[in-house]
């Protein structure tokens, strides 16, 4: 006897595959460390084989948010695989990368000398299956071609990671999520002096399908650490979760 | 049909050469020499030096002690194996096949060829005017054997031999006119044959039991009684295909087809051979005499139809067709080795293995530059602009590792900035500093890290650099240039770190 529950959440998952997700796919990958970071997407796993969108501002802010991608990335690759970074103008500084756990030969990077041809390229490589995942600095990206790249990807299963240059010209996209990352005061051990391991705020400002939260994340040695004093605005994902079972 | 050959010599084959690129050489005793037996050995002369009484096969020092002002060149191994293929490639002008004489000639199979030229005085005096237009000396003649032609070209003013009387043409010729070895011709000279005459009458057993079996075959061969091996040279054909529209083409859609039939031959072509294209241009031909063209390169060789028609694709539209197209020429530039293996069954590759990725980087490569598209490996340098190196090469793999010593920013400023700084003591990192109008405190430091200077490419200051961060938790790649307290002391903001 299927009780009113299971009815509701066989039809979310149906609601899912219809948008895209494809459970069976999402469900290898885990990302060390990331486990609270991942319960906010549906069915508690990172989402790759979709396009996420961060917020990327030049400067300082690239920098960490570069940072984190890179480290986001060395999860989803094998040794043989391929990155694609496509942008117009870049700072990236591909040795820095290899803190990140990836061979910093591993990305092409494609130097565009248009924005239109970022989208371009952005699309032609998200058709190509052989592709682990490309990345694109753009400064701006309609719904519908957002709408465009999620058909692109729904064929290939790549995972596509849109920096977004200008936080200004943000707006409704298809994309799974948005992030922002921040640099936070790196902290040593027993307070020794000099400076400590990369640390973030990572935000996740929408998430389809899921909750919106904040964390504090640190990358030690060569996985994520979720900090353990939390940052109360956490709290409001878990209430968020339950207005969302509610309304169900 | 009678078989007629052309036996063609060049007397002085590597010092013309040498003279029509050089050409103060004519007037000078000049001389290619090669080391053999720990000896110099002059392997060809010119016409100065042969009249000085220097020949081939003599040592290089004792043509010195008669000339001492001798032009020597280093001979090098097989030139005139290489001279006469691009030779003979060009003769393919008057016969489909030409064959090599090494070391100093060419025959030409010109059965047939020859009235195209009205006949074969006027095919040899073409041929012989053409030579010498360039500076080359040559002799020539035609017979019905490759053994009379050869022989008549060298020993004798007669050029043409009617067909069926090469045995009385020869029969004058001294015997070395039969293509014999030193030992035989030896034994010949010594025993009085001075012509061919003289010995074509002794019965052949007791010919071959004196001289061998080379002797009789030499004679039957020119005499036309045993057929001579003929192999022609392989003259490549140029990787080109032609496409004449019967009417002037202005679309986009027949411009596509005219594209894809060409495609088409091509690559059949193409997988035959086991090649596949690099490099390809297509012309096109407008009614009104201009001519535009448009190219492609791929990442590796191809015989993808389709793959390679997407290529062409993006670039159709700077073809202005203007009153019509009629003619398209496809020219392959640069073929290569292609991966024909049978497809496999589990398409599990990722990465550079696969052909979907090269193809996509081929067709992003069309649109932004293959220029644009960069992969960059670690190269053993400190200097942080020249510790990494670009290529535009996607299958380069490093040579050494990825240092994982020292931390490096994630951004890096193209162009240091300079920055106003307040530093307490020597070699101590910042208390703060101002970037863009910012004050920036510093609460975390790590460093210095020195990095000389590569002295043997360029001067200036060595760089002290900090990690540091500040009060907000951004970190930044500080650097000062030079020593604290000097006079050109200034400090610069490099980087950011994640």
């Amino acid at each position: 006897m299927e009780t009113k529950q299971d009815i509701i959440n066989r039809l979310r998952k149906e609601i899912l595959a219809k948008q895209g997700f494809k459970p069976e796919l999402a469900s290898t990958s885990h990302i060390k460390g990331l486990s609270e970071i991942e319960s906010a997407f549906p069915n508690g796993v990172f989402p790759t084989g979709m396009i996420h969108e961060m917020l990327f501002q030049m400067g300082e802010e690239a920098a960490a948010c570069s940072g984190f991608l890179g480290a986001l990335l060395s999860s989803l690759i094998v040794p043989e695989s391929i990155i694609l970074w496509i942008s117009v103008g870049r700072n990236f500084f591909p040795p820095s990368i290899k803190t990140f756990g990836i061979e910093p030969h591993q990305i092409v990077f494609v130097d565009a000398a248009q924005e239109k041809q970022v989208l371009w390229a952005l699309e032609e490589g998200l058709k190509c299956q052989g592709i682990t995942a490309v990345v694109a600095e753009l400064r701006e990206l309609s719904f519908s071609q957002s709408k465009r790249l999620q058909l692109a990807i729904e064929e290939s299963h790549v995972t596509g990671f849109v920096l977004r240059t200008d936080a200004t010209k943000l707006s409704t996209t298809t994309c799974v999520s948005r992030w922002q990352i921040s640099a936070l005061p790196s902290e040593t051990h027993d307070g020794m002096p000099g400076v400590g391991f990369p640390k973030w705020n990572v935000e996740l400002l929408r998430v389809r399908n899921g909750q919106t939260g904040k964390w504090e994340v640190e990358w030690v040695g060569n996985q994520f650490q979720i900090a353990a004093d939390r940052v109360q605005e956490n709290k409001r994902a878990i209430n968020y979760q339950k207005i969302g079972r509610l309304r169900a | 049909m009678h078989k007629r050959y052309m036996s063609l010599w060049f007397p002085m084959l590597k010092t013309d050469w040498k003279t029509i690129r050089q050409p103060e050489l004519a007037k000078v005793p000049f001389v290619f020499a090669t080391s053999e037996k720990n000896r110099l050995i002059i392997s060809a002369c010119n016409i100065v030096a042969r009249s000085s009484g220097l020949h081939v096969g003599m040592r290089l020092a004792d043509a010195k002690a008669i000339l001492p002002d001798l032009c020597v060149q280093q001979d090098s191994e097989n030139r005139e194996l290489k001279l006469l293929t691009a030779i003979g490639e060009w003769c393919i002008r008057y016969t489909p096949l030409v064959s090599l004489d090494l070391p100093d000639g060419l025959i030409f199979d010109c059965t047939g060829c020859t009235h195209l030229w009205g006949g074969e005085e006027n095919y040899i005096n073409e041929i012989r005017t053409r030579f010498k237009s360039k500076g080359y000396t040559v002799k020539a003649a035609i017979a019905d054997t490759i053994g009379a032609a050869w022989a008549m070209a060298r020993f004798s003013k007669n050029t043409v031999i009617e067909s069926k009387v090469q045995k009385s043409a020869i029969s004058n010729l001294p015997p070395s006119a039969l293509r014999l070895d030193d030992v035989t011709l030896e034994k010949l000279r010594k025993l009085g044959f001075r012509t061919i005459q003289s010995f074509s009458a002794i019965p052949n057993s007791n010919l071959r039991r004196r001289f061998g079996d080379l002797l009789l075959l030499r004679m039957m061969q020119a005499y036309g009684e045993v057929e001579e091996s003929f192999k022609p040279l392989n003259v490549p054909e140029p990787y080109q295909e032609r496409l004449a529209a019967l009417e002037p083409i202005r679309t986009r859609v027949g411009i596509e087809i005219a594209i894809r039939e060409l495609l088409i031959v091509m690559c059949n072509r193409l997988v035959g051979e086991g090649k596949g294209i690099r490099n390809a241009v297509l012309k096109t031909f407008r009614i009104d005499g201009k001519q535009q063209a448009i190219d492609i390169g791929t990442n590796q060789a191809t015989c993808n139809v389709d793959h390679l028609f997407k290529l062409f694709e993006q670039k159709i539209e700077t073809i202005r067709p203007a009153l019509g197209i009629e003619l398209f020429v496809l020219e392959v530039t640069l073929i290569g080795d292609a991966d024909t293996s049978q497809k496999s069954l589990w398409t599990g590759k990722t990465g550079l293995a696969d052909n979907g990725v090269l193809e996509l980087l081929d067709k992003l490569a069309g649109k932004v530059g293959s220029k644009a598209i960069r992969r960059y490996l670690p190269q053993e340098r400190y200097w942080p602009e020249r510790s990494i190196k670009q290529t535009n090469d996607l299958k380069e793999i490093p040579q050494t590792y990825w240092p994982t010593d020292a931390l490096r920013p994630t951004q890096l400023l193209s162009v240091p900035e300079v920055i106003l700084v307040t530093a307490p003591i020597p070699d101590y990192p910042p208390m703060n500093f101002r970037y863009k109008d910012d004050l920036h405190i510093v609460k975390r430091a790590d460093g210095p890290e020195r990095i000389e200077r590569e002295w043997w490419l360029d001067k200036g200051e060595h760089r002290d650099y900090y990690i540091v961060e500040n009060q907000h938790g951004k970190r930044y790649w500080l650097y000062r240039s030079g020593h604290y307290g000097a006079d050109q002391t200034q400090w610069f903001l490099h980087g950011f770190f994640a």
